[in-house]
């Protein structure tokens, strides 16, 4: 029995053996610090994923758990009373399951604790972390991530919160700063100069030269940007084009078809293997004319060339060819280092705006708010009954003051007691959340 | 120099100011204050317009002073307007500058009285006016638009996303939006030159006297004609179609000013200080 006996008094009872809060911290790998070689070895499956969460969920020294893997990372998020045997049991065990001696990853592993831990994790969410800083896909990964962790109970309060609060500044960063708003891949970057030229891509109709896999995905990307005209396919090999054509609802033409497609075509996605240019400059003329003139838009992603590069001469007509998109991503690129910057102080923000949270899942803290609290309200109710009665001495509203001082003192020694220790295994940051919660002493 | 002025030419100002904040930071409240900006400034304006009116008991036309507010009043009145219709946010980054130097130059520019030769008081005139200032707002917009179309033009052919890439709009949308301004200013400058036609058979019983200012007129008329022309009958637009639009408002602009300064015609108390 540690309470400080039947006193409601606010001397503390002696400390617990272990710490106030759990530590948040993670461990983990990614591309700057391993190579592909070894992410390969260490990656999980989601099946694998969610066998680790459970496994290292059951260790009894880790409270709350995630696992991130993706092709460019594989983390575990977790909070902890004592991290560093944490880290070393789930060493050992990733070591095990992945028959990969520890010294091969020893060297790769990054861990961060703290507000450390905290800042990471914004980081990767808002893809400052990421290869290709800026690309949309690592949010969605992390999101999944946090869901088998939920899915399996292995986050509590504390990382509920924390993945809330990434996935926040994540739309934040997003939204305010330009960093995913440019393109750093060949067919986005395609995407984006068609919007350029032609404003909205709805019922542009689309012509493939050549049914090769870049085709296909540029064609992918354009669906997705909502590019719903007639798609038309043109391959030496008919039948190759027809399965094309099928798979994406367009239809196969043959190579001597070009020239009369091209005049309802607007975008051409070219991508044949010919030695020479299978669309010239002599045959776009007079098809300008035939199409009044409409934009036409050229992505050759053959090498060598399939479009006449003189065809950018012509009004209304542009010609991009691989060489072109690849300039366009490498100042995209650029820029977006440029924008990291203001990135990253959204993040300090609320890397403190965090602490401040955590801080505050202390017992300590949290009754002194609650104490504040409930002395506020009664005061008040004190000062209105007060209010109409004009013939209590001095003495009397002393009295009354006292009382309501004594009435709060008694209704929080219980609930201090159990929030100062709510019992051996169980998680104390739930309850006092819960209290917070409940007490509404959020203030944000 | 007329105080009253300022605060109008101040709200321009600061129109044209969050106009260049969007630019740069591309935040649409920038956006949206500089459009209130302006709206309060044309409101302003108009107000000032309407008490000279009352006072002149005539359309406020009479000199060079009276004539670039009155063009700045109606440009900022067609911007206003026509930016409801067109989704062309970037277009105030370069019409607010212009009102505010239309509005700046009338402030600086001397308000002497001047004998008029012409009854501006006549329904016919004031229509005339009225019309041809919107048609001619209306044709710097589309120079405007022209001029972003080939900037926009330059760096998607030339391959070059820097700066105004990501700043302008689609081409499509440039051209569109050109191609509206040019049908309402060409309707706008035909039922103009008809007003003055009828008002020339009226008052001097003649409809044409061939001196320079109508010469010019038709040759503007002539060139916004030939633009609506190809555009109709072959498709033709995009770079040509800017061009013409640009050439057409110098030329515009030249029977506007240039014609009253270096050659003779009636119209010249218009700009005369």
């Amino acid at each position: 029995m540690n309470s400080p006996g039947g006193s409601p008094s606010a001397t503390p009872p002696p400390a617990a053996s272990t710490p106030e809060l759990p530590e948040i911290a993670v461990v983990g790998i990614n591309h700057n610090s391993a190579p592909v070689d070894l992410r390969e070895c260490l990656a999980f499956s989601d099946q694998e994923g969610r066998d680790t969460l459970l496994a290292l969920k059951a260790y009894p020294e880790i409270r709350e758990i995630m696992v991130i893997s993706t092709c460019n990372r594989v983390e575990v998020l977790f909070t902890a009373y004592d991290p560093e045997k944490a880290i070393r049991f789930i060493k050992s065990y990733i070591a095990e399951t992945k028959s990969v001696p520890e010294f091969r990853f020893e060297e790769a592993l990054y861990t961060y604790r703290g507000d450390e831990a905290v800042r990471h994790l914004f980081r990767v969410a808002a893809s400052l972390d990421s290869m290709v800083m800026g690309e949309p896909q690592i949010l969605g990964q992390v999101k999944s991530a946090y869901k088998t962790a939920v899915d399996t109970k292995g986050t509590g309060v504390i990382l509920n919160r924390m993945l809330h609060k990434a996935f926040s500044v994540a739309k934040r960063i997003r939204s305010e700063t330009g960093i995913g708003d440019r393109a750093v891949s060949i067919s986005y970057a395609a995407v984006e100069l068609a919007r350029k030229i032609f404003g909205q891509l709805e019922n542009k109709a689309v012509l493939l030269v050549g049914a090769g896999e870049m085709a296909e995905l540029a064609v992918e990307h354009l669906n997705r940007s909502r590019a719903t005209g007639p798609l038309y396919v043109a391959n030496r090999t008919f039948s190759v084009g027809v399965d094309l054509a099928n798979r994406f609802d367009g239809k196969a033409i043959s190579f001597e078809e070009i020239g009369e497609t091209l005049k309802s075509a607007d975008i051409i996605i070219s991508s044949t293997g010919a030695a020479d240019y299978v669309i010239t400059k002599s045959q776009i003329r007079p098809v300008m004319r035939q199409r009044r003139h409409r934009p036409l838009f050229f992505i050759d992603i053959a090498v060598p060339r399939d479009i006449d590069p003189a065809i950018n001469r012509i009004d209304n007509a542009y010609v991009y060819d691989i060489d072109d998109l690849q300039d366009v991503i490498e100042e995209n690129i650029e820029s977006r280092k440029s924008e990291s910057i203001k990135a990253e102080r959204i993040i300090d923000e609320a890397v403190v705006r965090f602490g401040q949270w955590y801080e505050s899942l202390d017992a300590v803290p949290t009754i002194k708010d609650l104490r504040g609290k409930l002395s506020a309200i009664a005061d008040a109710e004190l000062k209105k009954t007060l209010h109409s009665m004009d013939h209590l001495s001095q003495e009397d509203v002393k009295a009354l003051e006292r009382m309501n001082e004594a009435i709060i003192k008694k209704m929080l020694h219980d609930p201090m007691r159990f929030l100062k220790n709510p019992g051996l295994h169980r998680d104390k940051s739930l309850y006092i959340d819960l209290t917070r919660k409940i007490f509404n002493l959020e203030e944000e | 120099m007329n105080l009253t002025l300022l605060p109008v030419i101040g709200l321009y100002l600061a129109g044209s100011a969050g106009y260049a904040g969007f630019l740069f930071l591309q935040r649409e409240v920038y956006n949206r204050s500089a459009y209130l900006l302006l709206l309060t400034g044309f409101l302003l304006h108009t107000l000032l317009m309407g008490v000279d009116y009352v006072r002149a008991g005539a359309l406020p036309v009479q000199n060079l002073h009276e004539t670039l507010w009155f063009a700045g009043w109606i440009l900022a009145g067609v911007f206003l307007v026509l930016w409801w219709r067109l989704q062309l946010k970037i277009l105030g980054v370069f019409a607010a500058p212009l009102i505010t130097l239309l509005a700046a130059a009338a402030f600086f520019v001397p308000d002497t009285a001047v004998s008029l030769e012409s009854d501006l008081a006549s329904l016919w005139l004031v229509f005339h006016v009225v019309i041809i200032f919107i048609g001619e707002a209306c044709l710097a917009l589309a120079c405007c638009t022209g001029i972003l179309y080939l900037i926009q033009e330059r760096n998607i052919k030339g391959k070059k996303h820097r700066f105004f890439f990501r700043r302008l709009p689609s081409l499509e949308l440039l051209d569109s939006s050109g191609y509206t301004f040019v049908a309402i200013g060409f309707t706008a400058l035909t039922i103009g030159l008809i007003t003055g036609f009828i008002y020339a058979e009226v008052e001097w019983g003649r409809f044409w006297s061939g001196n320079p200012k109508e010469i010019w007129s038709a040759i503007t008329w002539l060139i916004y004609a030939a633009l609506l022309h190809e555009r109709i009958v072959s498709g033709r637009r995009g770079r040509r179609a800017a061009i013409l639009a640009i050439i057409g408002f110098a030329v515009m602009l030249f029977t506007f000013l240039g014609v009253n300064f270096l050659l003779e015609g009636h119209h010249n108390e218009f700009t005369r200080w």
